[in-house]
């Protein structure tokens, strides 16, 4: 029981095992620990929905960040495509 | 579609540069952020891939394949970038948790508890700024933090993997994942507010 009673009240171990719960599974005691937590917390139930939030973020960085990058310069391109076709011929002798 | 488990596919190292280059190196800088490591990263993938043209066995596509062999490379540079700082990093998170919670109870401080701040709007995915603020508060984690956070969000790697790779055990991935988010979100909700 003493345990049970640590959970309630402790934000530390409730936001691990909210992170936990986004990327794995909790154990069933766990997740009653939780839900036992999260319905007289309120802060720690904004937590849960930010950090949902930010994982979407930062998927979402990928992808922006995919198009936003720049490409590579042309002269590096160019001396890999001499680098790569050097190698090829030497290859083949 | 129908056909794609007959098709074997084809290596043209000529074109690779042309097909390829600047994708795997917007691969490399959106998990590395260093763009002269990316640029290294790309040129040793297309080197390290003309070496083992013999072993291509034609299942999978020819970007895919590259993609396999810059991915162990970036995964070899998570290793060597978090290697050695592990214990002083484990040392300073210690401390540098306290402060979010209280240390008698576990409740939050008052100074760290979660306050709404607008990353509720629907519009904050596309919104530039923040995702410029979401970018540096990934820089700021730690290098072992960020590779695991990474390798897990990013890439949706298999938690066994990760610790695989990164020599981690399952607790201390867990401990990594729970402490690079508190301070995510507190970096996000203190520049963002």
């Amino acid at each position: 029981m003493s345990d049970l009673k640590k959970i309630i009240y402790n934000c530390r171990q409730a936001t691990f095992l909210i992170e936990k719960r986004l990327l794995s599974k909790l154990t069933f005691r766990e997740g009653i620990e939780l839900h036992i937590h999260l319905a007289g917390c309120d802060v720690c139930k904004l937590y849960v929905k930010q950090s949902q939030k930010i994982n979407e973020m930062v998927k979402q960085l990928l992808k922006s960040g995919t198009s936003n990058t720049p490409n590579l310069d042309g002269d590096f391109k160019e001396a890999l495509q001499v680098q790569i076709e050097d190698k090829l011929n030497n290859n083949k002798l | 579609m129908t056909d794609q488990g007959l098709e074997t596919h084809q290596l043209d190292p000529k074109n690779w540069v042309k097909n390829y280059a600047d994708y795997l190196y917007r691969y490399t800088i959106t998990r590395l952020n260093d763009e002269e490591q990316a640029r290294d990263l790309v040129q040793e993938t297309f080197l390290s891939a003309l070496e083992g043209v013999g072993k291509f066995a034609g299942k999978s596509t020819e970007r895919t394949w590259l993609t396999a062999i810059l991915k162990n490379k970036i995964i070899d540079t998570y290793r060597k970038k978090s290697s050695g700082l592990k214990m002083t990093e484990a040392d300073k998170s210690e401390t540098g948790q306290q402060d979010f919670f209280e240390s008698d109870n576990g409740h939050w401080t008052k100074e760290h508890a979660p306050q709404s701040f607008g990353i509720d709007s629907a519009d904050i995915l596309i919104n530039k700024e923040f995702n410029h603020i979401l970018k540096e508060c990934m820089e700021k984690l730690p290098a072992l933090w960020l590779s695991v956070f990474t390798m897990k969000h990013i890439d949706d790697e298999a938690t066994d993997f990760v610790c695989t790779e990164l020599r981690i055990s399952p607790s201390n991935f867990w401990v990594i994942i729970h402490r690079a988010k508190l301070n995510l979100r507190a970096c996000l909700q203190k520049n963002w507010m």
